[in-house]
C-alpha cells in the first residue's frame, strides 16, 4: 500500500490542487493583506476573491456554451444579470417572497434556465455568427428593460439589501470570532468557493458522460453527429440552458456578495465580452483554462490593477488627469490579448489537449 | 399630427441614411468573408475624431460660404481616406493571417480590434485642443460644431427642413450612387461580385481574390469614414463608444436587408432609421435599444435571410 501511495503522489500535485489548497487556507493565513498592510496598503485580497470565485463560476458557464457545444454566445452577462435580478427580488423586503439566500440559490439558476430556454429555443438553429448577434442584442434588450422599469428594478441603485449568506449563528459567532463583518466575508467566501469547486467537479463528471461527449461531438461536426443518432437542437439547448443556469447561480452571489442588485450596466456587453477574454486566454473548453483566465484576468482587474494606479500615482505625483489612471488604458491590453491569442496560440493557455490537437490539425490535401 | 408624422419621417430618413452607410461596410465584407468585422462601428468612430480634429485645424468653425463648403468637402473626402486605410490596415495586420482559421479567430480578433480602436478613441479625446474641451475629459462626448446655418428652408411650415438634411440625404444618396455603379459597372465590380458568390471559382477564373478584399475594406472604409463626417455634421457630437451602438443598430439594419445584399443593407437602414424614429416619438426613447434588438431578434427568428436576402445556408 504504502509503495502505491509513494509513486503516486506526484500525480495530485498539480497547478489545480495547489491553488485550491491556496484558495481554502488563504483566511486563515491572509499573507498577502498583513504582508501588505506591513506596506501601508489595503489590499483585502480575501474580498477580491470572492470575486474572482463569482466570476470563474461564470467562465465556466460560459465554457459550457461556447467551449464544449460551441455555441458562440456574446451575451453572458445577461443570465448573470437575470440571476442576480431574480436573488433580488426573491431576498428583498420589497418583494413578498422572502425566500433567504439558499432559497434564492436554488432558485436563480432555475430562473435563468427557463430564460436561457426561452430564448435558446427559437435562436439556436441559426448559424454561428447570427446566434453572437442575437445574443448581444438579447443582452442590450435586458439592459434597457431594466434600466427602464425602475419601479421592479430600482434603476442604477439596485434591489437592496439582499441578504447575507445564511448560516446558524454558533457557527457564524464561531467564525468571526464575535466581529460580524468578519464572519459575513468568511463565509462569503467559503461559500462561493464551495459552488465554484461543486461547479467544476459536476462538469468534470458531465466531460465524460454521454452527454458531455454529445456537446463535443456536435461542436465538431453537426452533420456527422446527427448522423450518429444525436438530436442538435436539443443537445444545443441543454449546453445553452445548462450554461445559463450556471451563470444565474453566479449571479445569485454576486448579488449576495454586493448585497444589492446593483446597477444594470454591470450586465452589459462589456462584461460579456470580459467573461469571453478570460475563456479565450485559458482555454476554450479547457476547464482548468477557464478558471486560470478567470484567476489571472479578473485577478489582474481586480488586484494588480489598482495596485497598478497606485504606482502611477506615486510615480507622477498628480494623478487627477483620466489618463493618469491605468484603467484608461485596460481595453488595450485586452484587445491585444485577444488579437495575440487568436494569432499565436488560439488554444489557449492552458488548453484542452483536444481543442490543441484540432486547431493545429494540417490542413488535409484536396 | 400630420406634422409631426412627417418630420419624424424625415429624421427617420437621415438617421437611416447614416445606417445604411456603415450598414453597407458589414455586409459588403460579410459578402465577401463570411465574417462580421466587429471593428467596423468603431471605424466610423475613429474618423469622427479624425474629422473633428480636422474641423480644428482648419478652424472651419469660423469659415463662411463659400470656403466653408470647400473645407467640408475636404474634411469628407480626408475623413473617408482616414476610414479607408483605417479598416485596410486592419485587415492586412489582423485578419488576414486568419483567413483560414477557424471562424470563432477572426471574429474575436475583431472583438479585440474593437477594444484597442475605443482605447484609441478614448485617448484622442484626451487630445488638448479647444474642440476636444482642452482634453481633460476623454471620455466625455465632443461636440462637434454645427457648421451649417440652421434657418428653416420651408420658411415658417411647421415642419423643420434645415440645410444639414438636404446635405446628409443628397450626399449619402450620392455616393451610394457612385458605389452601385462601382460594383455593377466595373471590371472591380464584377470581381467582387464574383468573388462573394465563390471564392474558389473566382480564384479560378484569374481574379485576385487579395486584391479584391482589399478593394471591398478600401470601400466599407470610406463609407465608415463618410458615415462619420456626416453624422457628426447632423449630431453634431462624437464621443469613443458611438462606435458600439450604431455599428450594432448599422449590423442589424444589414441583417434586416439581407446581409450579404447591398440594396438590402440601404433598405434596411432607411427601414431602421424609420422604426427608431417613429418609436423614439410613441414609446420612448428610452426604450430605442430594446425596441431595435427586439425587431433584431424577431427577424433573425423568423426570417434569418432579411427581406432581400436569398436563403443563406452556413458553408460547410
Amino acid at each position: 500500500m504504502g509503495s502505491v501511495l509513494t509513486k503516486n503522489w506526484k500525480q495530485y500535485v498539480t497547478l489545480e490542487s495547489l491553488l485550491l489548497v491556496f484558495a481554502l487556507l488563504y483566511p486563515l493565513f491572509p499573507l498577502f493583506d498583513l504582508a501588505g498592510e506591513a506596506a501601508g496598503l489595503q489590499l483585502h485580497l480575501d474580498q477580491r476573491l470572492v470575486t474572482i470565485f463569482i466570476y470563474g463560476i461564470l467562465v465556466v458557464a460560459l465554457n459550457v456554451q461556447v467551449g464544449y457545444a460551441g455555441l458562440l454566445q456574446l451575451g453572458i452577462a445577461a443570465f448573470f444579470g437575470i440571476g442576480a435580478m431574480a436573488t433580488g427580488v426573491m431576498t428583498v423586503d420589497k418583494y413578498p417572497f422572502h425566500f433567504g439566500f439558499w432559497g434564492a440559490l436554488l432558485c436563480a439558476p432555475f430562473i435563468a434556465a427557463v430564460a436561457g430556454t426561452v430564448i435558446g429555443a427559437p435562436t439556436l438553429r441559426l448559424r454561428g455568427d447570427y446566434l453572437a448577434i442575437v445574443t448581444i442584442g438579447f443582452g442590450e434588450v435586458l439592459r434597457t428593460v431594466l434600466i427602464n422599469l425602475e419601479n421592479i428594478t430600482d434603476g442604477p441603485r439596485g434591489l437592496n439589501p439582499v441578504p447575507d449568506v445564511w448560516i446558524p449563528s454558533w457557527l457564524r459567532d464561531f467564525a468571526g470570532g464575535g466581529d460580524a463583518g468578519e464572519a459575513n466575508l468568511l463565509v462569503m467566501y467559503y461559500t462561493a468557493l464551495l459552488v465554484l469547486v461543486a461547479a467544476v467537479v459536476v462538469l468534470k463528471v458531465i466531460e465524460t458522460t454521454r452527454v458531455g461527449r454529445a456537446f463535443v461531438a456536435l461542436r465538431e461536426d453537426e452533420l456527422a453527429a446527427a448522423c450518429m443518432g444525436l438530436d442538435p437542437g436539443r443537445i444545443k439547448l441543454m449546453a445553452f440552458a445548462g450554461g445559463a443556469a450556471l451563470s444565474g447561480l453566479a449571479g445569485c452571489l454576486y448579488a449576495t456578495n454586493l448585497t444589492t442588485t446593483a446597477d444594470p450596466t454591470n450586465y452589459d456587453f462589456n462584461n460579456s465580452v470580459m467573461v469571453l477574454c478570460c475563456l479565450i486566454i485559458g482555454g476554450l473548453g479547457s476547464l482548468r483554462g477557464a478558471l486560470l483566465g478567470a484567476a489571472m484576468l479578473i485577478g489582474f482587474d481586480n488586484v494588480l490593477s489598482p495596485l497598478l494606479d497606485r504606482a502611477i500615482q506615486v510615480a507622477v505625483g498628480d494623478a487627477s488627469h483620466p489618463l493618469a489612471r491605468f484603467s484608461s488604458w485596460r481595453w488595450f491590453l485586452f484587445g491585444f490579448a485577444l488579437i495575440f491569442m487568436m494569432r499565436l496560440r488560439p488554444e489557449g493557455l492552458f488548453p484542452a489537449r483536444r481543442v490543441a490537437a484540432e486547431l493545429h490539425e494540417e490542413p488535409e490535401e484536396a | 399630427m400630420l406634422d409631426t408624422l412627417a418630420q419624424q419621417l424625415l429624421l427617420g430618413l437621415t438617421n437611416g441614411m447614416v445606417f445604411a452607410l456603415i450598414a453597407l461596410g458589414y455586409t459588403m465584407v460579410y459578402g465577401i468573408l463570411e465574417f462580421i468585422n466587429f471593428a467596423h462601428g468603431d471605424v466610423f468612430m475613429l474618423s469622427g475624431f479624425f474629422a473633428l480634429t480636422l474641423v480644428s485645424v482648419l478652424g472651419l468653425q469660423d469659415a463662411q460660404g463659400f470656403s466653408l463648403f470647400a473645407q467640408l468637402g475636404l474634411v469628407l473626402v480626408l475623413a473617408s481616406a482616414f476610414g479607408a486605410v483605417v479598416n485596410l490596415l486592419i485587415d492586412r495586420l489582423v485578419y488576414k493571417p486568419l483567413r483560414k482559421a477557424p471562424k470563432l479567430a477572426p471574429l474575436v480578433s475583431a472583438i479585440g480590434v474593437s477594444f484597442v480602436l475605443q482605447n484609441i478613441g478614448l485617448i484622442w479625446g484626451a487630445m488638448p485642443l479647444d474642440v476636444f474641451g482642452g482634453g481633460g475629459q476623454p471620455a466625455a462626448p465632443k461636440s462637434f460644431p454645427a457648421l451649417l446655418p440652421t434657418t428653416n428652408l420651408l420658411g415658417n411650415s411647421a415642419i423643420t427642413l434645415q440645410l444639414k438634411d438636404v446635405l446628409v440625404i443628397g450626399a449619402s444618396l450620392a455616393v451610394m450612387t457612385v458605389l452601385y455603379l462601382l460594383v455593377t459597372r466595373t471590371k472591380l465590380g464584377m470581381a467582387m461580385r464574383a468573388t462573394a458568390q465563390d471564392p474558389q471559382a473566382a480564384r479560378l477564373m484569374g481574379i485576385d481574390v487579395d486584391r479584391v478584399v482589399a478593394a471591398t475594406f478600401l470601400v466599407g472604409g470610406g463609407l465608415a469614414g463618410f458615415a462619420a463626417v456626416v453624422y457628426a455634421l447632423y449630431i453634431n457630437t462624437v464621443y469613443y463608444q458611438m462606435g458600439y451602438q450604431n455599428g450594432l443598430y448599422a449590423f442589424t439594419a444589414a441583417v434586416v436587408g439581407g446581409i450579404g445584399n447591398i440594396p438590402g443593407a440601404v433598405l434596411g437602414g432607411l427601414l431602421l432609421g424609420l422604426v427608431r424614429a417613429f418609436s423614439d416619438q410613441f414609446i420612448g426613447a428610452q426604450w430605442q435599444p430594446a425596441v431595435l434588438f427586439g425587431i433584431l431578434i424577431v427577424l433573425l427568428v423568423f426570417r434569418p435571410s432579411g427581406l432581400l436576402g436569398s436563403t443563406a445556408r452556413e458553408k460547410v
